[in-house]
């Protein structure tokens, strides 16, 4: 019996909702709306119990850099720590790894044509953690075995939305061919609209959420082929992370459910999106 | 790499492609050195000795001594190394988007509140261009 897709689920990884639970404000008049949204996508992933997270997320210039900029890097460690973003690491649980299927992976993608980069030691950064957060709260320790999947989209040019979704369907085609019987979900990370940086700081592009929102769920393929300029142009310059739950929701199969969705503006810069989906017929 | 790019006419965007990297890696590396903390304590006890080690040209010196977040990014930064260097300063990444976008933070934190910085009339340069002709 192969590994066992339970779901996948589209997050912002937003730094500023990782501070808001660690410093416990949650129940404060900003906070308060966006933590009631997430509510349902937690039951969720109480309900579900997958064994293992794979996080699709991008790296913040923390355990990478200039030096050396992977495209796509697969963690295969045993245990992969909280990274010091300069105001020392947050206060959650180091996330043990699932070497084994990890390698896996490694082999069955790249054997399958996708040449991923390999890690045996990184510390994983608010890309990650957060949307940990996000689907558990505060566990003493993380109820999932997690492995990290980094996609660049700091350095233009990221992978285009279409390899993203290419790339999911070779997570599929190596989770199906692994012997083990772990339930799997995958995280699909990052965005929704927003822009950081320069004088257009603070762009947020609603109506292109969820049109995305939308398309993701009923017209993969179709949102697959929006390319690069048009992402920076209605979405920001930091919205092109939204190519990172294109690995996600290619790992789901053609028709999936759409199981809850919420959209939130704003969580500090930017527009906030929360998408679960379940393979039609699982 | 000199080519024209059809994201280049977005307005107030600084992509981070190979041209910025190339101009502005000394400038990132030295934000990125700012990780480790004996590093910070470096630059706080002596500022310019430690700015030294960094083969930056003067205008990019310049930016990082007024700390001038903006022209920072014109001159090859990006953001997420520049905003370690923010962080040391105890700035959030509202009051440097404030900063690069010539509002006061209290403005800037209000526009997000109230739906953020619309797509509308900010897509193309000769929105803006238009704009401060008229």
């Amino acid at each position: 019996m192969p590994a066992q897709l339970i779901g996948g689920i589209g997050t912002s990884h937003v730094p500023a909702v990782g501070a808001a639970i660690d410093h416990g404000r949650q129940d404060e008049p900003y906070w308060a709306p966006y933590f009631e949204k997430i509510e349902p996508a937690r039951q969720w992933m109480a309900d579900k119990s997958p064994d293992v997270c794979l996080v699709v997320y991008n790296d913040h210039a923390s355990a990478f850099s200039l030096e050396l900029i992977p495209t796509f890097a697969l963690g295969v460690a045993a245990q992969f720590a909280p990274a010091d973003e300069g105001y020392g690491p947050r206060q959650v649980p180091a996330a043990d790894g699932h070497p084994e299927l990890a390698w896996h992976l490694a082999e069955s993608l790249i054997l399958d044509h996708f040449d991923m980069t390999i890690v045996n030691e990184m510390t994983i950064d608010h890309g990650c953690t957060v949307p940990l957060s996000v689907v558990y709260g505060q566990p003493e320790a993380w109820p999932c075995k997690l492995i990290p999947l980094c996609v660049n989209v700091i350095q233009y040019p990221a992978p285009t939305g279409q390899r993203c979704y290419d790339l999911g369907g070779a997570i599929r085609r190596a989770l199906d061919s692994w012997p083990g019987n772990e339930r799997v979900a995958i995280l699909g990370t990052g965005g929704m609209s927003h822009q950081l940086q320069g004088e257009r700081a603070g762009l947020i592009n609603a109506e292109f959420d969820v049109a995305f929102l939308d398309r993701i769920v009923d017209d993969p393929a179709g949102q697959a082929a929006v390319e690069h300029h048009e992402y920076l142009r209605e979405a920001g310059s930091e919205g092109i992370e939204l190519v990172m739950w294109m690995v996600m929701r290619g790992a789901l199969d053609a028709n999936v459910r759409e199981v809850y969705r919420a959209h939130h503006i704003p969580t500090s810069n930017t527009s906030n999106g929360l998408l679960v989906l379940e393979n039609a017929d699982s | 790499m000199g080519t024209e790019r059809e994201y280049d006419d977005i307005p107030g965007t600084y992509v981070f492609d190979g041209r910025r990297n190339a101009e502005g890696y000394h400038l990132n590396m030295f934000c990125k050195s700012l990780d480790v903390s004996k590093n910070r304590q470096a630059l706080h006890n002596d500022p310019g000795g430690y700015l030294d080690q960094f083969p930056m040209t003067a205008e990019q010196r310049m930016a990082i001594d007024n700390r001038d977040w903006l022209r920072m990014l014109q001159l090859g930064g990006n953001i997420y190394y520049t905003y370690k260097l923010a962080a040391v300063d105890g700035l959030n990444m509202q009051e440097i988007g404030a900063a690069m976008s010539g509002v006061t933070f209290e403005e800037f934190r209000q526009m997000m509140i109230d739906g953020g910085r619309p797509a509308d009339g900010n897509r193309y340069a000769h929105e803006w261009s238009d704009t401060e002709s008229t």
